[in-house]
């Protein structure tokens, strides 16, 4: 194996990811958000920009990407200019253990599940230090609430993975979906870290109703209010593309990865994985948001010991049967 | 060839990010530096194949133990991180005391003999640390978690106290 073909590949692929990402992932989830949402609220949504407002979020993005970037006079600049990367770079490494394909993966590593949720949990600190370097006290708030909630729903996340891990007997992404064509879907078997999982994963991109660190209606925006042009346009590239691989990772996990019958397997994939981000949408835009005492107890009190005492079951379940 | 040149980016990181970890007079900036050097240890985990171990280091350092202490900072001090002084004068003996072990350090890890593994590494190394963890080292593990718990009380009893 060659060292500098590796470098090569992996530069290749990590542009085809970036881009998969900002298309599919960025501008299509957010058309598809205010569609969905226009939809739900009764209201026509973006309709002007293209044939049925298709093209509003390239509009958007053009738009963006001339702003002029401001930082605060007395922000910590080098922190506040890099906590975008660290939200973009976080979300974007999400994707290398998820199987698009029978060979459409990028690397299959044995450790693919924790992988996933080591990466899931650096997002934080580009959202925590983002907040801390704007010198905003609402910025810093959002920041603040971002940690706490994103710390205390990363335990019942795990704890899902390690049930469905236990059940396909591999940490492999590869692994769990060759499982699940002999053994039927996951949903089925591990409905319970199913729900888990997909109220975790909700919680770990921010999404409402657990959107408390970038509550508008109490903090302008959260850790990114004074965010412009294209370190904003990161910080919701990160986001996006965190949900896309958290829905993707629950179609890999659940919904039998890329299988399906006559359809080739990255169709069933994506369907599959759309189908997981439209119930995220539909759960945003009919859901008021939670307090914070709510969210945190529904994490400690209620989905942490669920999902320790699912282990458990998984586990007896394992070994007698 | 390659190995060597990943291991001394790895190790540049490391080192140039805890040196700021140190130096740094800004205690928010010497958290977030954690960051790099936990993720370049990672990445030195990954070149002796401990893949395992390399993601636990990601999911708990990066990830967990660097956001606890950045979060402690902000609710303890004001949010600005400016106010705690962060170096003293003891530079000069401090620099002595550092090179005085870090001499003695390569003496003894140079004479020491170094065996090496007779058998192949295995492919797998998750479920050999799990089997490890509950068969020969039950009590270790069982004993850690014991303490982990104790400590987990202790922190719920101080803060309550200060109601």
């Amino acid at each position: 194996m060659s060292w500098g073909l590796e470098i090569v590949k992996a530069v290749g692929l990590t542009i085809a990811v970036f881009t998969f990402l900002a298309v599919v992932a960025a501008m299509l989830g957010v058309l598809l958000e205010r569609k969905i949402g226009g939809w739900i609220q009764s209201r026509l949504g973006p309709k002007h920009v293209g044939p049925q407002g298709l093209l509003q979020t390239v509009a958007d993005t053009i738009k963006l990407l001339q702003k002029e970037h401001i930082a605060p006079r007395a922000a910590d600049t080098a922190i506040f200019n890099t906590a975008p990367l660290i939200v973009a770079v976080a979300g974007l490494l999400d994707w290398i253990v998820i199987p698009f394909g029978p060979n459409l993966i990028v690397r299959d590593l044995n450790i693919g599940v924790v992988f996933f949720a080591a990466m899931a949990s650096l997002t934080v600190v580009g959202i925590l230090v983002g907040g801390f370097a704007s010198n905003n006290k609402y910025s810093l708030l959002g920041g603040l609430r971002s940690a706490s909630q994103m710390i205390s729903y990363e335990l019942p996340l795990a704890t899902a993975l390690i049930a469905v891990a236990m059940q396909a007997g591999t940490l492999s992404t590869l692994g769990i979906v060759n499982a699940q064509a002999q053994r039927g879907w996951f949903v089925f078997l591990q409905f319970p870290a199913f729900v888990i999982f997909l109220i975790a994963a909700t919680a770990e991109v921010n999404r409402v109703p657990f959107d408390l660190p970038e509550a508008e209606s109490e903090l302008v925006a959260g850790y990114f209010s004074e965010y412009t042009g294209m370190r904003f346009a990161l910080f919701q590239l990160g986001e996006y593309a965190e949900m896309f691989a958290m829905a993707a990772m629950a179609t890999t996990l659940f919904l039998g990865g890329w299988r399906g019958p006559i359809l080739p397997p990255v169709i069933w994939f994506l369907l599959k994985m759309y189908l997981i981000v439209f119930l995220l949408m539909w759960t945003r835009w009919t859901f008021p948001r939670l307090r914070l005492d709510q969210l945190l107890n529904l994490s400690w009190k209620l989905l942490l010991p669920a999902g320790l005492i699912w282990i458990l079951i998984t586990g007896f379940f394992i070994t007698f049967f | 060839m390659g190995e060597l040149a990943a291991f001394i980016i790895l190790s540049a990181i490391t080192l140039a990010s805890a040196v700021v970890v140190v130096t740094s007079g800004n205690i928010v900036r010497s958290a977030l530096s954690l960051v790099p050097t936990f993720l370049g240890v990672t990445g030195l985990y990954i070149l002796l194949q401990a893949e395992f171990v390399a993601g636990i280091q990601v999911l708990i350092y990066a990830g967990a133990i660097t956001v606890l202490i950045l979060f402690v900072i902000m609710l303890t001090e004001g949010g600005t991180g400016l106010r705690v002084r962060q170096t003293n004068e003891q530079v000069p003996l401090s620099i002595l005391a550092a090179a005085v072990l870090a001499v003695l350090l390569v003496g003894v890890l140079a004479q020491a003999p170094w065996p090496r593994a007779a058998e192949l590494l295995p492919q797998y190394t998750a479920s050999g640390i799990g089997e490890a963890l509950l068969t020969n080292l039950v009590l270790v593990f069982e004993v850690t978690s014991l303490v982990l718990l104790v400590a987990l009380m202790g922190a719920i009893i101080v803060a309550r106290r200060e109601r």
